[in-house]
């Protein structure tokens, strides 16, 4: 295609791009390097039922006023709330490495920070969650493709019946079902015989439970896209693969998971994001006592206390959005290098 | 007269003011032409004012849902605003007032509020900004029956009677987890500790200014007691919201909780006739030998939006002033404790009641709070499940409050 030819073609979606893509972005970028002007307090008289008349502070919304208009963005603050310790904390990060005697008591100390307890979590989960996804479609994918067809039908749609829940949903629903009074919950009880046990009290407990909440929640996915890909694995190379003597596993090994790959690359890189922004579970679990994603100190700096921290939660987005590019880049790498390699021959 | 002394001599009241409205005649200058919309939080005694306005605004629209707080200062911030009315409590006030988004009242107060009682106009720096209508507090529940069965006789009225009251219950192998307290991380647990640290009278910032100061022994008192009571109460503690420990009272299987006033009715409701019946409600108990109950005061109250017209808000105003009439509490007694005159306290009203003319606090209405508010609900948690222990904990929120009220413009 001629380079003019194509840029006519792809001028539409490009400019969709702009607009709805990277424009936003550059606003969550220049709000994350504004706070909030430093606010002109006094001292007022407050009367308020019960306590009657008492001094407090207030803030002066004459001078205030006068602020906002003049400069409608806030302060301008740079990097310092990427630096503060609701994020990078690069103070308390020297100062919990200077202190700490050891790399396991530096992690530690690190955990007690909020951005990088989020990160341990979304990393955990994003790199335990991908592969049990990928390896649990295929099986299923595989399995199912063996089905009669008279069973094929409602088997495919009971096994995605776990994506078509929405996921506050399908969380909340297994997080009662967990509780020591739930069915399942009563069922481990009774299992391990420790009449103790919660899911929701131990924090490594809490952790399994939404890693096993993201596999079941996110393997419908990989199962469907699998399942079409297998539709398409020639027949003759199967059967010229029977002939050749090759078992079902050697012809699955052999044939099919390399037909299959990009696919593979497919899923891992929509896993990859989806996961690195988990937040419904936590959510519906209750868990933020024990696991918090980037994504939920997001939510938590806007709706977790009246007054909106609209520069720290632009802070987090724009650190997930690196995040994600992190990531993604040895997938696209590689997705690049095969695509040259390609074009070479 | 102040609003405490009301709560005692409501019955005095009654007979005073309420016989000139309980017919429920609509208030002078209804119904109102102009625009009139609600925003409120969603439970019953709100939605009896709203439907009370409705009576003089007969064209109102009413939004009622839990997540107000949430859309009020956008709402608000409209020109002209989305709602001519924001219901708000203590804490949800506050953001509306940084953002000077709700409107002096007192004109229209001297025009169509005669029937309104100085107890309950929320006065900042002169002006009144909202008026009350009613309060709430967290008190204790008390399953008298097993309290008796465990050999406890007079009702505990300090948190550490409290918890020696709940391992005895342990003990004696009555209940296993006898206690509970809206405790889940976030809000809930936060507010826990504000509770127990201003009984202990502690205050949360240096004098004046927005600098935290609850890094001290008064705050690891706080978190001590705090944690006992945690022992003490089932090993899900930390996903206790108010839903939760009213369905644990509800099925039976705790003995004493701190939970809200607001609540009173329903859990009772909803509570089998045995419970129901052995439940005894009281004012929050004292702790470390303070004088007044470790709770703070709440109240609801409606406010007026800034940014619309004259007429739009003298109609909102006389239409919220009927909603707030005494011929409200009919039929409606037992959904608040009422700030009303002529509101007789009924038995739901009893804890809440106690813990007022206990000389409880009312919730800080300081700017910074809501950010330190949220520091505390994320960093406590570390204490509670003994992986810090208290002072670091308490430093760990200061220091994110710090990060917090600095981006807020309140540090510098």
């Amino acid at each position: 295609m001629k380079h003019g030819a194509f840029l006519r073609f792809i001028a539409p979606s490009l400019a969709a791009m702009v607009l709805f893509i990277a424009l936003p972005i550059v606003s969550v970028l220049i709000q994350s390097m504004h706070a909030e002007h430093e606010q002109v307090l006094k001292v007022v008289e407050n009367c308020v039922p019960f306590a009657g008349c008492t001094e407090t502070t207030s803030i002066d919304q004459e001078a205030m006023r006068e602020l906002r208009e003049e400069r409608p963005l806030g302060r301008f603050v740079g990097g310092d709330i990427y630096a503060g310790r609701n994020h990078l904390a690069f103070d308390s990060v020297g100062a919990a490495w200077a202190a700490s005697d050891g790399i396991g008591d530096f992690l530690s100390r690190l955990m007690n920070l909020r951005f990088y307890k989020a990160l341990a979590f979304t990393l955990t989960y994003t790199f335990v969650v991908t592969p049990f996804c990928i390896v649990i479609g295929l099986c299923v994918a595989l399995a199912l493709n063996t089905l009669p067809k008279l069973l094929k039908g409602p088997t495919i749609f009971l096994s995605i019946l776990p994506m078509m829940i929405t996921p506050l949903i399908g969380g909340l629903v297994l997080y009662w079902m967990l509780d020591s009074r739930g069915i399942l919950g009563s069922a481990l009880i009774y299992l391990t015989g420790d009449p103790g046990l919660s899911l929701k009290a131990s924090p490594v407990l809490t952790w399994v439970m939404l890693i096993v909440y993201g596999v079941w929640s996110s393997i419908p996915f990989a199962f469907v896209v699998y399942y079409a890909g297998l539709q398409t694995v020639p027949e003759d190379t199967l059967e010229s693969a029977v002939i050749d003597g090759a078992s079902r596993w050697e012809r699955i090994r052999y044939v099919i998971i390399p037909h299959l790959a990009p696919l593979t690359t497919f899923i891992a890189l929509i896993q990859l994001m989806d996961n690195f922004r988990v937040l419904e579970p936590i959510v519906s679990f209750s868990a933020e006592a024990n696991a918090i994603s980037l994504s939920y100190a997001i939510l938590n700096d806007l709706r977790g206390t009246e007054t909106a921290l609209f520069g720290s939660a632009a802070a987090t987005s724009m650190l997930t959005i690196i995040g994600v590019a992190v990531l993604l880049s040895p997938v696209i790498w590689r997705t690049w290098r095969d695509f040259t390699s390609r074009n070479a021959h | 007269m102040n609003v405490t002394k009301r709560l005692l001599l409501g019955s005095a009241l009654a007979a005073v003011a309420a016989p000139a409205f309980a017919d429920g005649h609509l208030v002078a200058g209804c119904p109102v032409e102009g625009r009139v919309a609600i925003l409120s939080n969603d439970f019953p005694a709100l939605a009896a004012v709203s439907a009370r306005a409705q009576e003089c605004a007969p064209e109102a629209t009413i939004n009622a849902t839990t997540e107000h707080k949430d859309i009020q200062v956008p709402a608000l911030t409209a020109e002209p605003a989305e709602y001519t009315v924001a219901v708000v409590a203590n804490s949800s006030l506050v953001p509306l007032l940084t953002a000077d988004l709700v409107r002096p009242l007192d004109d229209l107060i001297a025009e169509h509020g005669a029937n309104i009682d100085p107890g309950q106009m929320i006065k900042i720096d002169g002006q009144t900004m909202a008026i009350a209508f009613m309060a709430n507090a967290q008190h204790l529940y008390m399953r008298s029956d097993l309290l008796e069965q465990a050999g406890i006789t007079e009702m505990p009225t300090t948190w550490e009677g409290v918890i020696e009251a709940g391992q005895a219950l342990r003990d004696q192998g009555i209940m296993e987890n006898p206690l509970a307290m809206n405790s889940a991380a976030g809000w809930n647990l936060a507010e826990e500790f504000v509770n127990m640290y201003l009984g202990y009278g502690g205050s949360f910032f240096a004098d004046g200014s927005a600098e935290p100061a609850i890094a001290n022994e008064t705050g690891v008192q706080a978190l001590e007691t705090l944690k006992q009571i945690a022992e003490l109460s089932g090993p899900d503690y930390l996903t206790y919201d108010s839903n939760a420990t009213q369905a644990l009272w509800s099925a039976g299987e705790v003995a004493i909780a701190q939970m809200w006033g607001s609540r009173a009715a329903n859990v009772l409701e909803e509570s089998g006739e045995e419970i129901a019946a052995a439940t005894v409600l009281a004012g929050a108990p004292t702790v470390g030998g303070g004088s007044s109950p470790a709770s703070t005061l709440w109240w609801d109250g409606f406010t007026i939006a800034a940014n619309i017209s004259d007429e739009d808000a003298e109609a909102s105003f006389i239409a919220m002033v009927n909603g707030v009439q005494p011929a409200v509490l009919e039929g409606n007694e037992d959904k608040a404790v009422w700030l009303i005159p002529g509101y007789e306290p009924t038995p739901v009203a009893v804890g809440v009641s106690e813990t007022a003319t206990g000389g409880t606090a009312p919730y800080p209405m300081l700017p910074y709070m809501g950010a330190m508010h949220n520091a505390l609900g994320a960093e406590l948690v570390d204490f509670l499940q003994g992986s810090e222990d208290a002072m670091t904990a308490l430093q760990d929120a200061e220091a994110a409050y710090r990060a917090a009220a600095t981006e807020l413009g309140f540090l510098q």
